[in-house]
């Protein structure tokens, strides 16, 4: 366990040791961060692309008058949709990571980097979570609006742009920064195919100096102040993209919005009006 | 008005729809021509509202056919998508556009649909927003105004397809009683300028005073067609009589 070399250094105290830590190796710290950083984003956003994709193709309705080469196409796209989403949320990310990493090689050839692996399974396995997430998230939005898009003319296509998803999105926008901080935090899996991120970089330099607990510590703070960033940050453009609470008249109101506001004029005329009288009565 | 140089302008003959093994229509005939105001009464469960959302497709009829100045509209050949952007449709429900705001709401449809220019869209939608008195609250969002705002709205946005046939489908049910007045008022209003329209109601008064025809449902057929008056004052089958027994003893 004692390195001569390092027995001097050895007499520091825990403090000293994260101070040493942080003017020496800052720099391992902060590239091993950048690349978790870079990671959680990118497999986050081709994630969502994915979800996105996958999410609309499983709520394209199927009417029963519709062409059966469309039915049968839509069956086996959607059945290889079904396996995908439930193979990967059924295994660990770690496990396929090094079945990704490992396999692509003696499978199919593919020598790709560690770092290139871990792009793909972050992507593919947020993928999947959030296929499942849109799916909920176009369900969730009430059908009266599909039913309004259709009575104007516009195609499903139209619709789903313009109307259906901007509503899903904003819905499951928790959803995504959820993703974002499991992401933030579950890279660090990727150690196992040597991606060199922020737990890797941790590992390295607890293998240097045998000081697993500041080095730890360190890289725990790092992982909170990143995640505490994110959600801070995904907060904020929830909010904003709400709108405003309130809004402003374009001019006066002279159509008066309810009977009590109209003027007296025509709010008589309403209230003594025959078929006013007559509505009540019917009730 | 029912002179036979006139072709209809919607047509519909022996419409039967099914919902698995309850017929919720049965074997329904029925012509809609140039600026008729057509108000579809009936007690609920009678298939107004399916008869309806049949016309505008949004259900697929089981049987029977629906023609639009003669063409059938469930025909492969016919886009859905081009008839319907001439046969506009009211919710009861309203169903504006929730994330929109409602001058966009107005505009979706022309822009999207009929493919017009922003500017033109916008012209448009304000032409109309100001027939229903909505013009002021064009940056308001619907979850912001009251139902007979967004009623008025949803008629505006309708209308701004410049449709041929609007549809109404008991578009005043869902409102406070004191909210049914100012959407009345618009659809008066519309009747008056000779806009063809479908109304399902329970608005009597309204459909007496307002309608060139009174449809009488009950149980997925039609059991009386006829002009208001007689079907207000001396109403042909036993059916209707009852039905409207409450409303003409409380006239």
């Amino acid at each position: 366990m004692y390195i001569p070399a390092l027995l001097a250094a050895s007499d520091r105290t825990f403090w000293e040791w994260v101070v040493y830590l942080l003017q020496n190796n800052w720099m391992d710290f902060l590239r091993g961060a950048g690349i978790t950083l870079l990671l959680a984003a990118i497999g986050t956003l081709v994630g969502c692309i994915i979800g996105f994709l996958v999410g609309i193709v499983q709520t394209i309705p199927m009417e029963p008058q519709d062409h059966l080469f469309k039915k049968i196409v839509l069956k086996i796209v959607r059945g290889i949709m079904t396996a995908y989403i439930e193979v990967f949320r059924g295994t660990p990310m770690i496990v396929q990571a090094v079945v990704i990493y490992y396999g692509s090689l003696k499978m199919f050839g593919i020598d790709m980097s560690a770092m290139t692996a871990g792009f793909v399974v972050v992507s593919i396995n947020t993928g999947a979570y959030m296929s499942e997430s849109v799916r909920g998230g176009i369900d969730s939005i009430d059908k009266g609006q599909t039913e309004a898009a259709k009575a104007i003319g516009m195609t499903h296509f139209q619709s789903m742009i313009s109307i259906i998803l901007p509503q899903a999105l904003r819905n499951i926008l928790p959803q995504i920064g959820n993703n974002l901080i499991i992401n933030i935090k579950d890279t660090a899996v990727l150690a196992v195919i040597s991606v060199t991120e922020l737990f890797f970089a941790a590992k390295t330099l607890d293998g240097m100096y045998y000081q697993t607990f500041p080095v730890y510590l360190i890289v725990c703070a790092m992982y909170f102040v990143m995640t505490f960033t994110c959600s801070r940050i995904l907060r904020w453009y929830e909010n904003k993209i709400d709108g405003p609470d309130s809004y402003n008249l374009a001019g006066p109101d002279k159509s008066q919005n309810t009977a009590k506001k109209r003027s007296p004029g025509i709010s008589m005329q309403l209230m003594s009006g025959r078929y006013f009288e007559q509505r009540s009565a019917m009730r | 008005m029912m002179d036979g140089s006139k072709s209809p302008v919607i047509e519909v003959s022996h419409l039967v729809k099914n919902f698995g093994k309850v017929e919720v229509l049965k074997d329904i005939d029925f012509k809609t021509y140039h600026e008729d105001v057509i108000c579809v009464i009936g007690s609920s469960g009678s298939g107004k509202s399916t008869l309806l959302r049949c016309i505008n497709m949004l259900e697929v009829p089981t049987a029977g056919r629906i023609l639009f100045h003669d063409r059938d509209i469930m025909d492969r050949g016919t886009k859905i998508t081009k008839y319907r952007a001439k046969v506009g449709m009211v919710f009861q429900q309203f169903n504006l556009f929730n994330n929109m705001t409602v001058l966009e709401n107005c505009m979706a449809g022309p822009v999207k649909v009929l493919k017009k220019s922003r500017e033109e869209a916008e012209e448009i939608a304000m032409k109309f927003l100001e027939k229903v008195g909505m013009d002021p609250y064009i940056h308001a969002k619907p979850d912001q105004i009251s139902g007979g705002q967004k009623q008025r709205v949803a008629i505006a946005r309708a209308l701004a397809m410049e449709p041929e046939v609007l549809l109404f489908d008991e578009p005043t049910s869902a409102l406070d009683p004191e909210m049914v007045g100012e959407v009345l008022e618009v659809m008066r209003e519309l009747a008056k300028e000779g806009l063809t329209m479908i109304i399902v109601t329970h608005e009597m008064a309204f459909a007496r005073d307002v309608a060139t025809r009174v449809v009488f449902m009950d149980k997925g057929i039609i059991v009386e067609d006829d002009s208001p008056e007689v079907i207000f004052n001396n109403p042909k089958n036993p059916r209707t009589k009852e039905f409207l027994s409450r409303f003409i003893r409380n006239k």
